[in-house]
């Protein structure tokens, strides 16, 4: 069979560069094929991507070297236009990417810009909404859509043209957990009925592989380190080395010193129960949960922030947030999780000031802040925003970080303490002379943490903390938090819907659906509970299957297990190499 | 809820006639009112005008702000013109009635006082018919319209996609201003005007940065899915012609051609009623 992508010792180089981003790869895709390619951040698979739909090298020029065709063809002569009758890309930015201001228009921009008359359109636009469920939604405007919504509108925008080749450039990473699975499984569903190829690049290799692959073709510094089916990757060690993060199962198989062999299936946890291949590593799980011994955490009493009976309705009768109560205690590092739009930004506002409360009291060290403004709660509840450029307003560091403290009118001297103080403690202080159009995404990050940190909060609210980072810079980012929770003792709020992030660094979790908290609770205990997890829209942790197949009685202790060992070994490890 | 000069989805012959229509009749009624001086025939626009706005159920709400920003507008406007040019109605109509001496040159004659009602009338034509064509021509079909008139649909486009993304502009707007908010910026009426207007530019700085972001997704976006491919595209959204569109383009034309002929009959496009 004639593979549908085929690259033969390819290399590109973007203009603005140095070095090629890719360098001399072979690799040929075959139709029909489900490929996952995974790598981390700068490792050039998105400019892999960008190869194969024309992005490159027609809107972001350099140089080719090598071959490379496209269903037989050679993508410089198609042009980006003739590529994309062949290839479909779903965009990972899934509300930046609609184009029509309702559903129906966007399905139909690319049979407008073919010329395609209007009836024929009306009839292909419905058929495609038929397939991927969102008839019901067609008049709508796509920014009103759920997450999960607007990921089936965004496929269906593609699948219009009949594309031979899907190509999803990380379709996971703006979606709650329960969201994202069912956008893998509906590729999975246009895989199998369609029969067209699909290329999905992803870093998160578990949530990825909820549907399986045929194959996983590992990317780092512009070359391909792998390619090689699921079980035969997940039987080596070239993931940890790449930085990329294994299934969870997988790595606790391998703390508790079990050997993982290829023939085992150990792609998909329940491939391996059913198989019974999960049998023989039995022994060793047990022994090695029984051995781990987790230490009791002691918890601060000091209550900092205290939420009471919290009632918000933007339009009375439509509540947002209802009767919601809780806690936060000094020094604590805590999440807030759930659906997209259920409420935790809400909530966010209404602590930070933004909005006001219908009923209900916020009080902080005890003292009612309703009535202080926003100005005055920022002095002690900081709110990092998830996209840093949505927050620096400055063009040099030292100017970002200092600017809290300017408009209070501290005086000069106080400042530059301050802020060199802050950015010591950042990382940043090599840095404090830099534009910070200098920066990268992560270091950006850090300027608008030391921005807020300057002003020595009592908390730091985070909202999404992580998103779009890969499994290295979320490792950074979330160690420097946890590094500033410990040696200052300020109190952590994130809001967040990566459940690693509130499995391994937080040791409350609030659950908020419809507008309700539903638990208030150790991540360990959400994440092993079926019906919590679902109404939530998150998703049962791995390691749950993990525990019950191997017959572990209490699989929410065995996850603790699991984080406990992780942060005490794990980490370690990673640190040292 | 109803916002302010937006498309408002209702069942009305003005609403199911096609953007392309509602389009030549706005901008055909536009330059008719602009050229005629003639009273008579200005009346008989304003009296149309309020006749087809009352049959659009347009509701105050939607377009009570904007009428009154160009109320003062035009009121200013009024002012200036007796200000700059107070003989400009003796000019036009060849007598002087004066009415009241103001101060030195300034005197208020009955000629001027007819060319500013003039002034006003054609005002007060045109805005209703604008007013109508914003608020029950689908935005969707704005693009589509414009392109059928013969404007290239890169512009008609550049116009939806903006339309598309003033709702997100708006979002971000307001989560960047709360963040500087918590941060100390005083952005209420608090705080003195020179200081908010400083205060500004640390919320258009992010949000300027942010949709550019924006842009260079949806425009690859866009490329990715044959934006631009041919010289012409097709509009899903368009709305194909019917005899109620036929009827009102033959109706604007011919109303067009009656009141050209009646304003320039005698030789001018003012309508005189001094001689």
């Amino acid at each position: 069979m004639e593979p549908i992508i085929e690259f033969k010792n390819f290399s590109f180089k973007y203009r603005s560069q140095k070095e090629p981003t890719i360098k001399d790869i072979n690799l040929a895709i075959y139709p029909g094929e489900k490929v996952l390619i995974v790598g981390p951040s700068g490792s050039g698979k998105s400019t892999l991507a960008h190869c194969i739909n024309g992005l490159v090298p027609f809107s972001y020029k350099g140089e080719i070297t090598g071959s490379y065709s496209i269903a037989g063809q050679n993508p410089e002569k198609l042009g980006i236009f003739g590529l994309s009758k062949l290839v479909g890309t779903v965009l990972q930015d899934t509300d930046g990417q609609f184009i029509g201001l309702t559903v129906a228009e966007d399905i139909a921009f690319a049979l407008e810009n073919d010329m395609i008359p209007q009836p024929e359109m009306f009839e292909r636009v419905a058929r495609v909404a038929e397939t991927v469920e969102v008839q019901s939604v067609l008049g709508n405007a796509p920014g009103a859509l759920s997450g999960g919504q607007k990921q089936r509108v965004s496929m269906a925008g593609v699948m219009i043209d009949r594309v031979e080749i899907l190509l999803f450039d990380e379709p996971l990473a703006n979606l709650d957990p329960a969201t994202g699975k069912r956008a893998i499984e509906l590729i999975d569903q246009i895989h199998r009925e369609e029969k067209t190829t699909v290329v999905i690049i992803e870093h998160r290799l578990e949530d990825a592989l909820t549907c399986g692959a045929d194959r996983i073709i590992v990317v780092g510094e512009g070359k391909i380190v792998a390619d090689m089916t699921p079980d035969e990757l997940l039987s080596k060690e070239i993931l940890q080395r790449e930085g990329i993060r294994e299934p969870l199962y997988v790595t606790a198989l391998k703390y508790a010193g079990c050997r993982i062999a290829a023939d085992s299936l150990p792609s998909d946890i329940r491939k391996m129960k059913e198989s019974g291949s999960l049998e023989k590593y039995k022994g060793q799980v047990g022994e090695w949960f029984r051995q781990t011994t987790v230490p009791e955490r002691k918890q601060n009493d000091e209550v900092v922030l205290e939420v009471k009976n919290l009632d918000f309705a933007y339009t009375s009768g439509k509540p947002v947030l209802r009767d919601v109560s809780f806690r936060i205690h000094k020094g604590e590092m805590l999440s807030i999780v759930g659906k997209n739009g259920a409420g935790k930004s809400t909530l966010s506002n209404l602590i930070c000031g933004f909005l006001m409360p219908n009923s209900g009291s916020i009080s902080l060290h005890g003292e009612d802040i309703l009535n202080r403004s926003i100005k005055e709660r920022g002095e002690s509840i900081g709110l990092v925003m998830q996209n840093p450029n949505q927050m620096i307003s400055k063009t040099m560091i030292f100017e970002e970080v200092a600017l809290g403290l300017q408009v209070r009118g501290v005086a000069p001297e106080e400042i530059e303490k301050r802020v060199h103080e802050t950015l010591k403690i950042c990382g940043l202080y090599p840095f404090r002379n830099w534009p910070i159009s200098a920066l990268s995404y992560g270091q950006k990050k850090r300027v608008t943490i030391a921005s807020i940190l300057v002003m020595n909060p009592d908390i730091i609210i985070l909202d999404e903390p992580t998103a779009g980072q890969d499994y290295r810079h979320y490792t950074e980012i979330m160690e420097f938090l946890k590094e500033i929770n410990k040696n200052s003792g300020i109190t952590i709020v994130m809001i967040t819907h990566d459940m690693h992030l509130m499995l391994e660094y937080t040791d409350r979790a609030l659950v908020i659906a419809e507008g309700q908290l539903l638990a208030d609770e150790k991540p360990s205990e959400v994440l092993t509970d079926d019906v919590l997890t679902q109404k939530a829209y998150l998703k049962r942790t791995s390691l749950y299957d993990l525990a019950v197949g191997c017959g572990i009685g209490q699989p929410s202790d065995f996850v603790d297990c699991f984080i406990y060992y992780e942060r005490e070994n794990g980490r370690k490890k990673e640190v040292e190499s | 809820m109803s916002r302010v000069l937006s498309y408002e989805e209702k069942d009305t012959w003005i609403h199911r006639l096609s953007g392309v229509t509602k389009l030549i009749f706005f901008l055909l009624w536009s330059v008719t009112s602009m050229i005629s001086y003639d009273t008579r025939v200005l009346l008989v626009m304003l009296v149309l005008s309020l006749v087809i706005f009352a049959m659009s159920k347009t509701k105050w709400q939607q377009v009570g702000t904007v009428f009154k920003f160009i109320m003062l507008f035009l009121c200013i406007n009024l002012i200036a013109i007796f200000f700059f040019s107070p003989g400009q109605g003796t000019k036009i109509y060849g007598t002087e009635t004066p009415l009241w001496h103001l101060f030195g040159h300034y005197t208020l004659t009955e000629e001027q006082l007819f060319y500013e009602f003039n002034v006003m009338l054609k005002y007060l034509t045109v805005i209703p018919a604008v007013f109508m064509f914003i608020v029950t021509t689908n935005p969707s079909e704005f693009a589509a319209s414009m392109n059928k008139v013969g404007i290239h649909y890169n512009v008609g486009y550049s116009m939806a996609i903006a339309l598309r993304y003033i709702p997100d502009v708006q979002d971000d707007f307001s989560k960047i201003k709360h963040a500087q908010e918590a941060r100390g910026i005083e952005m209420s009426k608090k705080a003195p005007f020179v200081s908010r207007i400083k205060s500004m530019a640390s919320i258009i700085f992010p949000l300027v940065f942010s949709s550019m972001d924006r842009i260079d997704v949806v425009s690859n976006a866009m490329e990715l899915r044959g934006f631009g491919k041919h010289k012409k595209r097709t509009w899903y959204s368009a709305r194909p012609f019917k005899r109620n569109d036929y009827l009102t383009l033959a109706f604007v034309i011919l109303f067009v051609i009656a009141a050209f002929i009646i304003t320039f009959r005698d030789g001018s496009r003012f309508y005189n009623p001094f001689v």
